[in-house]
């Protein structure tokens, strides 16, 4: 069932390219059906999981024997969680760009490619199937930005490109390594987690492959000091590409941190739990301290999706079931909020008054042009900061509990890092629409901003719904996720002696 | 010695001959005065069906027979690659469709003819002398068909380049050979391996070493022997260029890895790091090595993109040679695999540019812009097959890439002493996909000038290059399709 998230995406793919090149509003249609597909079936096939804690198997074919590889699709509670993710965050990206105009059907076949691409990276449990779907999700991106970006755009797309592309290149080294290892260990040929999961690498083996595949996957996931591609590419995107890379894509990375670094190599991760909390609390603290003395608008998201992901590396840093569940939990978490975020700087803003700087939006009193767009910033802004009531407060909750046990100073910093959060999401809402400076003297703007659409209020009404329900009743997505954590694909990791 | 058997063997071969005989009077007789075009597609079908022929007398014959003691070696994989060079010939004649640079089509299709014969005895070879003798067969092909293009001067400077180059190669092989045959006294590979056991390695079975693989190392062009190959690329019609990147890498890849690991089985070395041991694979790393560094890094600064096939073609040259120094059975296959899905790729990708250029007029980088505009099938082909150069998965050329760094380094898997190599070809990879997408960018992302008209693709070559992309993605989806013949 869920397979069909990848498959529709594709076959979505496939009836765009084949429609005629002027049918902008038949394309738009045809995508967000698509979306709105792949996010039923989701939704539904994740409702249908029988036991979150076991990985449910949903295709598993013989692909290429000589090297062990399956073409083995499978999904646990995380991956529920990711799909789901996935899937509101698909639907929502293509109602902020109903206003493509500039070759509309080339904009959503790629946009439609990258979301199969993700629906793969999250259900694959072969580690060379995952890798594939994980760099299928390149080029897409690249064409998103580089084409119908902004503000550098060019610039922006090539150096994301290029960070995926390493990163990517780091994975594979290690991949090959454990393959070879696990055969002359094992005496078979796999590259099924699974089995991949049960073999124990050598100590000095899992000292050097476990940091490569784990900052391969994690500049993905902006780890510092690998983050610099995520401000660039956030504000170089155009909006629905902002809204799924900083969604969507940032997982991927720290979803394959998890899935194959740490399940793979528990000994490795516990060698660098240290280093990696380190680097994530100087994510937390320097990407939250950048967010408040930015002019651009934008650049304060961007660099906030560099902070938020920080805690969900802490989480995994913490190697207890509390730090992990909360990780996962942020990535859902900042996936909504991150994704509305930029929906309102690049769709409801930029889209209309063609500026991002805080000194010129301080003029234009928006906060009562666009009622609608300050009151969902605010909204997005407070769940950003981890209020209770929406979803970021359990997933930071959660990932501060599980680091106080082992890292209590590093704690003692992110909260730092939260308190900056609220600085200068209190400062973009100041800035952006509620200045009491002056209203310019009329400067160019003689015709009135285009109020917000339907399918703009519809796409922040959804993300803002799903922020709250999760804040208010966490407990939908932690029943899935820590029976998962309790599984035995886990078990070394989280319960595994002194090296 | 058995006259009716040798024949039969030899039977592919012999038909293409009468093929290339064939175009030639066919062109000459019975089109003469017609337009270009219509000879050119009278000459291809010729061409076209004989390499059919061919095929099918490859595949009837399927044992293993050896009719020459060596001169002629007949088993399932040499018959294999005869098909696939075949298949690469007849490639070679549809993208050739879209090119106008002569008016000569006889003679240029029955040189591709021959160069094919050339390169279908070569792989068939396990002796010295008969690897000369169809490694000149073909190159001399070769060399014509770069200079074919007689109204550019830039064709003939090449073709000049690559003659005196190849020429020089040419006399390192001959040099190389006169000594194994002085050292062992035969000429027949397993023979010479035979004799040269427990020699160790005195200075001058080294010499024969290094000059036998200087003479393949320009075939290949690898560094340091590559400096030919960016100026033939770039002069030569781009067909051309297509068939020396193709047919002629596929044919002395395999040459080369027999030679070396047939031949000099005893002399191997050792390329494991902190272990080394002097042999053949050491010279070869440090070859594989320069080349992989030197063609990635150069090929970011090409402006034709010509130019920038030919760094890359460099290379690639580095990573199928480490599928030559691993040295086992599954590095092989490694090899073959890779570099047989690389030839489709890059004919394909030459393709593209033999279109672009007959509609733009020239192959630099700025002709590409818009391409997706003006010819979006087009420019979608050239997106595959340029994918697939970078390595990007599930193109053939990502899983042709597992395949080998897999090999390679799962040759020394209790030390993983070749691992080396293997991050020294990804990170190098990763810096070639900065390129391929130069490439890319051009055509998806920046647009044409004002007004440019949309490109009509001949409908042949359009063929071809779907059907060319078509089996790239194929082939990276189910590997195994190739990988058993293998």
């Amino acid at each position: 069932m869920l397979a069909w998230t990848i498959y529709i995406s594709f076959i979505g793919v496939l009836v765009l390219m084949l429609l005629p090149r002027e049918a902008a509003r038949a394309a738009r249609i045809v995508a967000l059906l698509t979306a709105i597909a792949g996010c039923v079936v989701a939704f539904v096939g994740a409702a249908q999981q029988p036991d979150p804690g076991e990985v449910m198997t949903i295709v598993k074919v013989p692909w290429i024997p000589s090297l062990g590889a399956n073409y083995f699709l499978a999904a646990d509670g995380i991956s529920l969680v990711l799909v789901v993710l996935t899937g509101l965050a698909a639907v929502a990206g293509i109602l902020f760009s109903w206003n493509v105009e500039k070759r509309t059907k080339e904009f959503f076949a790629f946009y439609l490619a990258l979301i199969g691409g993700v629906y793969g990276v999250f259900l694959s449990f072969d580690v060379l199937l995952l890798f594939v779907f994980y760099e299928l999700t390149i080029i897409p991106k690249y064409f998103l930005i580089a084409r119908w970006g902004s503000t550098r755009k060019e610039y922006g797309a090539m150096k994301l490109a290029l960070y995926s592309f390493v990163g990517s290149h780091l994975v594979l080294i290690g991949l090959i390594a454990t393959w070879v290892v696990a055969r002359a260990q094992t005496g078979h040929a796999s590259l099924d987690l699974m089995e991949l999961s049960k073999v124990s690498f050598p100590l000095g083996f899992q000292h050097w492959v476990f940091p490569l595949v784990f900052v391969g996957f994690g500049i993905l996931a902006g780890l510092w000091p690998f983050h610099t591609w995520a401000p660039t590419g956030h504000v170089a995107a155009p909006t629905a590409g902002s809204m799924l890379l900083a969604g969507v894509v940032m997982k991927l990375g720290a979803y394959g941190c998890l899935r194959v670094a740490m399940v793979l190599f528990p000994d490795g991760a516990r060698m660098w739990q240290n280093e990696i909390a380190a680097l994530a609390v100087i994510g937390i603290v320097y990407g939250a301290g950048v967010a408040l003395v930015q002019k651009d608008f934008k650049f304060v998201i961007g660099y906030s999706s560099v902070s938020h992901m920080g805690f969900v590396l802490l989480g995994l840093a913490t190697l207890n079931t509390i730090g992990l569940s909360g990780a996962v939990l942020q990535m859902f978490s900042h996936g909504i909020i991150a994704g509305l975020l930029f929906a309102v700087v690049g769709r409801m803003v930029y889209d209309r008054t063609h500026t991002r700087d805080f000194n010129d939006l301080q003029t234009m009193q928006l906060g009562k042009l666009l009622p609608f767009a300050g009151v969902t910033f605010v909204l997005a802004g407070m769940a950003s900061m981890g209020m209770p009531g929406f979803s970021g407060f359990w997933a930071e909750m959660r990932v501060l509990w599980g680091a106080w046990t082992v890292f209590p100073v590093a704690t003692i910093l992110s909260g730092l890092g939260i308190i900056i959060g609220v600085a200068y999401i209190l400062r973009a809402v100041q800035k952006a629409f509620y200045s009491d400076a002056p209203a310019a003297a009329k400067s160019g703007h003689d015709h009135p901003l285009e109020p917000i659409t339907t399918p703009e209020r519809i796409g922040a009404a959804m993300l803002i719904a799903a922020s709250l329900i999760i804040g208010l009743f966490p407990g939908l997505l932690l029943n899935w996720l820590q029976p998962c954590l309790n599984s035995p694909l886990f078990e070394r990791l989280l319960k595994g002696g002194p090296l | 010695m058995n006259y009716f058997e040798v024949i039969r063997a030899a039977a592919p071969e012999t038909a293409l001959a009468i093929t290339a005989l064939m175009v030639l009077s066919v062109d000459l007789i019975v089109v003469r005065g017609e337009s270009v075009a219509r000879r050119f597609m009278t000459g291809a079908m010729v061409a076209i069906l004989g390499c059919l022929m061919a095929a099918i007398f490859t595949f009837l014959h399927y044992g293993s027979v050896d009719p020459l003691h060596g001169l002629l070696v007949v088993d399932p994989l040499t018959n294999f690659l005869k098909v696939t060079l075949l298949v690469l010939a007849i490639f070679t004649v549809l993208i050739s469709a879209a090119g106008t640079f002569t008016e000569h089509v006889g003679e240029y299709l029955s040189l591709v003819l021959l160069g094919t014969i050339g390169l279908m005895f070569l792989v068939s070879a396990e002796d010295l002398l008969m690897i000369f003798i169809s490694l000149e067969l073909a190159s001399l092909s070769l060399y014509i068909l770069t200079a074919f293009n007689k109204r550019n001067s830039r064709s003939s400077e090449a073709a000049l380049k690559y003659f005196l180059f190849g020429g020089m190669s040419a006399a390192f092989l001959l040099f190389g050979f006169s000594l194994l045959y002085g050292l062992s006294g035969s000429t027949h590979l397993p023979e010479i391996a035979v004799a040269l056991k427990g020699r160790g390695l005195d200075p001058l079975l080294l010499v024969a070493i290094v000059t036998t693989v200087i003479g393949f190392g320009f075939k290949v062009a690898a560094v340091p022997f590559h400096l030919w190959a960016p100026d033939a690329y770039e002069g030569a019609p781009t067909p051309s260029a297509a068939f020396i990147a193709s047919g002629s890498k596929v044919a002395s890849f395999y040459i080369l890895a027999k030679i070396l690991t047939m031949g000099f089985a005893g002399a191997e070395g050792s390329a494991v790091w902190h272990g080394y041991v002097s042999g053949w694979t050491p010279v070869i790393a440090v070859m594989a090595a320069l080349s992989m560094v030197l063609g990635n890094l150069t090929a970011i600064v090409q402006s034709s993109v010509k130019r920038l096939l030919a760094y890359s073609a460099i290379a690639h040259a580095g990573y199928m040679l480490l599928g030559v120094l691993a040295n086992t059975p599954s590095s092989h296959s490694a090899l073959l695999f890779y570099v047989i899905t690389y030839a489709l790729t890059v004919l394909g990708a030459f393709g593209v540019v033999t279109v672009v250029e007959a509609a733009t007029g020239g192959g630099a980088l700025a002709n590409f812009a818009g391409l997706s505009r003006r010819a979006p099938a087009l420019s979608l082909c050239l997106l595959v097959f340029l994918l697939s150069l970078a390595g990007i998965p599930p193109l053939a050329g990502f899983i042709g890439k597992f395949f080998l760094f897999s090999a390679v380094v799962g040759a020394d898997a209790g030390h993983l002493g070749l691992l080396w190599l293997v991050i020294l070809a990804i990170v190098m990879s990763a810096v070639s996909f900065y390129y391929y997408l130069q490439v890319l960018k051009q055509a998806y992302v920046l647009d044409a000038a004002e007004n440019a008209p949309t490109i009509k693709v001949p409908p042949v070559t359009m063929f071809a290059l779907v059907l060319l992309a078509v089996l790239v993605i194929l082939l990276g989806c189910a590997p195994g399709l190739l990988l058993r013949h293998l």
